[in-house]
């Protein structure tokens, strides 16, 4: 059973529907007691980094994040919660993030070639850095879904994959059992399916 | 790198698809939950879900088709129609939409869009503009293409873009239900005037209008169509690999 945490961000109802198209099992939360009887965990999110990490502080779901990754559950950060699980970012200002992974969100605007629209909308190819847990069951060059303005940096010791955009840009992480897409599995089709897939077979 | 995007829009009304031409004399194609999962199959980057419903028991059933195609369809989904306030963007985003497109509701009030991005996300706002030539200037058009409202077009849409819209859906009502072609003076226009992602929609009739229209404008990042579609007169699967074969970068 997959705890979805449920923290006032994002689009929940398709993640939920997209884990029950694989046939596993899925409660979206906010209490943190039953993300600590979960197998794993989820990290959803959308929106601009520093509200999010407010309404996870807020609601307490920081503390049950931390409790997941301690217990060595296996924890899915996708999109913005994949960057919330990093040191730092700087949408809009220096915010600190969880820093359950070494590194630190940075904006596309200013270091992308020239012609390239921000934010990055559709469909990219991964290519895969490392062997990970995550991309097991994925295509080298598979495609999957991004929406995004801001991308993790610094973070070659959990880089699982990435995507050209102008430039490499981090798509997969993964140390452990923490990890992440900045792509959304649930919207990317048949390779996002098999990336939930192989999350949902991670054990922790 | 990234791929030229294809959508499909559905148009939907008290639960069925339906399509005009030049927005007017509407037919009726198909189940909207059957056709996003024949497009998705078939290749469909994205889908598109206009709901022209006015009533009540038609949008309730809107959102009862929304749920289910997202329960079914993995792949973004963007909606639009009626979109007037906050809460519309919230009833639709708990029903399995991904972006939400916003026209007349944000010419009502401007400030929806930049009260949307800054609770949803930029990403999540999408600005659909109905463009029409009135004395060889790009106005914007409301109520579904028949109101002028004077707006000078492509001011418009930089301004929506500074107030948050991270994607702009551009409809030529001069080519639109023609199957010209894209209006790609127009996308010109707005690619060189806002660095956010642009979709073209209105006048494809064929495959080589898509293949003119990446070529032609490199900047635009997708095509939308409708009728060309649900007709079968443009084969989703085909017109990628035809746009693979011209060397324009696709998920096949």
């Amino acid at each position: 059973m997959t705890a979805i945490i449920d923290y006032g961000v994002g689009n929940l109802f398709s993640l939920k529907c997209s884990l029950a198209a694989i046939g596993e099992e899925s409660l979206v939360t906010g209490e943190k007691d039953e993300i600590l009887r979960a197998d794993r965990v989820i990290l959803p999110g959308v929106g601009a980094f520093a509200d999010a990490y407010k309404k996870l502080c807020d609601t307490g779901m920081d503390a049950a994040v931390y409790a997941a990754a301690d217990a060595g559950k296996p924890l899915l950060g996708i999109c913005l919660g994949m960057q919330l699980l990093f040191e730092r970012s700087f949408e809009y200002g220096e915010h600190r993030g969880l820093g359950l992974l070494r590194g630190e969100v940075v904006g596309m605007s200013g270091r992308l070639p020239a012609g390239l629209a921000i934010p990055q909308i559709g469909w990219n190819a991964l290519h895969k850095t490392k062997e990970s847990r995550i991309l097991s069951k994925t295509p080298e060059g598979g495609y999957v879904y991004f929406v995004h303005s801001y991308f993790a940096a610094g973070c070659s010791d959990s880089l699982a994959a990435t995507t050209d955009y102008g430039l490499e840009l981090t798509a997969a992480v993964e140390n452990g059992n923490i990890c992440g897409c900045q792509f959304h599995p649930e919207k990317s089709g048949g390779v996002g399916l098999d990336i939930l897939r192989a999350f949902c077979e991670m054990e922790g | 790198m990234i791929t030229k995007r294809i959508i499909p829009c559905l148009d939907v009304r008290d639960g069925r698809v339906v399509k005009g031409v030049n927005f007017e004399g509407l037919r009726d194609v198909n189940s909207p939950v059957a056709l996003a999962e024949y497009y998705s199959g078939s290749g469909a980057d994205e889908l598109v879900f206009y709901d022209i419903t006015a009533s009540a028991e038609g949008r309730a059933l809107f959102t009862d088709i929304l749920r289910e195609t997202a329960s079914r369809v993995f792949i973004p989904l963007t909606v639009g129609g009626g979109i007037n306030t906050l809460e519309d963007f919230d009833r639709v985003l708990k029903c399995g939409a991904d972006k939400v497109s916003v026209n007349s509701g944000a010419i009502k009030n401007p400030a929806l869009i930049g009260e949307a991005a800054k609770r949803y996300g930029d990403q999540c706002v999408v600005l659909s503009v109905d463009i029409k030539r009135v004395d060889g200037q790009f106005r914007v058009f409301a109520r579904g293409g028949r109101e002028n409202t004077g707006i000078e077009a492509l001011e418009w849409i930089e301004r929506g873009v500074d107030a948050g819209a991270g994607e702009v859906v551009v409809n030529s009502i001069d080519t639109d239900g023609v199957k010209g072609g894209f209006d790609l003076e127009l996308l010109e226009a707005v690619c060189e005037r806002v660095n956010v992602p642009v979709v073209a929609s209105g006048g494809a009739g064929s495959i080589a209008d898509f293949v003119t229209l990446f070529n032609s404008v490199p900047e635009v990042s997708a095509g939308l169509a409708a009728s060309i579609f649900h007709f079968g007169e443009v084969k989703i699967a085909e017109l990628k690999r035809e746009l693979a074969k011209n060397n324009i970068n696709v998920r096949l």
